[in-house]
């Protein structure tokens, strides 16, 4: 089963890298780009075919190690 | 004063780390692989810089979960004290052992330079022999310095002294100019709620003797070395 995570920065979290791109399609004459986050996605491929037990996993992965929820929001999408 | 200093794959400062601690207690320290899960019976840890893991994922984050960690946080439940300078500093951080998080400096540039640092509480393991306010200069050199906590937990670290040093001009006011990250508060270096756990970025341990063109650093392990007599 292949599982789908994107890590973002909470909303009110600084994120320059965001604001750096945000500049560049200025720049670039995009108008009206009121904001961009920048966030990273992670693909992971599990032998477990069950998808409650597939998500109750990614979400202790999440938890763990993937996201630092200090600062960081995920969301886990199953394929 | 017995040490030893955390080694992960990617760390590059453990030798300036073991100098430093060497020079100022007298005492060479045992020098501990990430893969191990005991550490030998020391005073001090020292979670130096350095780009562990390469900073994937997140600055620290793996080095956070390697099997010596749960030695670490054994020694600070312990009440001993542990250092983490730098990467260190992000490392303690995401094994939950410091409050916060760093960032990406609000710059985006990679910062490597001198700076002052504010001494605002010369009243910890790591300060002592440091004078209150007494303004001093450090290197730095990281990407990701910007320290972070939400409004609740910057109180507490406010309001309970924890915020050991604090970037300043000359003249010791903190501005944004002088904060070369853009950490809330212009925070450098906080201890964990005991006082036993220092995280802080710049790097003391290369401002220690005369050649390195200024012994300003060599405080923090004087205050440890101190610190640790008292304590015995």
């Amino acid at each position: 089963m292949k599982a789908r995570i994107t890590v973002t920065l909470k909303t009110g979290v600084l994120d320059p890298q965001g604001k750096a791109i945000q500049g560049a399609l200025g720049s670039l004459g995009f108008d009206g780009v009121e904001d961009v986050r920048q966030g990273k996605l992670i693909e992971i491929e599990l032998a477990e075919q069950d998808p409650d037990r597939a998500r109750e996993s990614l979400d202790a992965m999440c938890q763990k190690l993937l996201a630092n929820t200090v600062i960081e929001n995920y969301r886990i999408e199953l394929a | 004063m017995k040490s030893a200093v955390v080694v992960f794959p990617g760390i590059n400062r453990e030798r300036d780390m073991a100098h430093a601690l060497e020079l100022v207690s007298g005492t060479k320290p045992h020098m501990i692989w990430h893969a191990e899960t005991e550490l030998p019976d020391v005073d001090v840890v020292a979670v130096p810089g350095g780009f562990s893991y390469g900073d994937y994922l997140r600055c620290g984050a793996i080095a956070a979960r390697a099997p010596i960690m749960e030695a670490v946080r054994r020694h600070a439940e312990a009440g001993r004290h542990v250092i983490g300078v730098c990467n260190g500093f992000q490392i303690l951080t995401e094994a939950g052992l410091l409050p916060g998080v760093l960032m990406r400096n609000a710059s985006l540039k990679f910062a490597c330079k001198v700076v002052r640092l504010r001494v605002e509480n010369a009243e910890t393991a790591f300060s002592s022999a440091y004078e209150a306010g007494a303004v001093i200069r450090t290197p730095i050199a990281h990407g990701e310095g910007n320290y972070f906590a939400d409004p609740e937990t910057l109180a507490r670290l406010e309001g309970e002294g924890r915020v050991v040093f604090r970037y300043c001009d000359e003249a010791g006011a903190s501005t944004m100019a002088a904060d070369p990250n853009g950490s809330v508060n212009h925070i450098a270096g906080i201890t964990n709620a005991r006082g036993n756990v220092l995280g802080m970025m710049p790097h003391p341990e290369n401002f220690v003797e005369p050649i390195q063109g200024s012994t300003d650093g060599r405080g923090i392990f004087e205050s440890l070395v101190r610190s640790v007599a008292v304590a015995a």
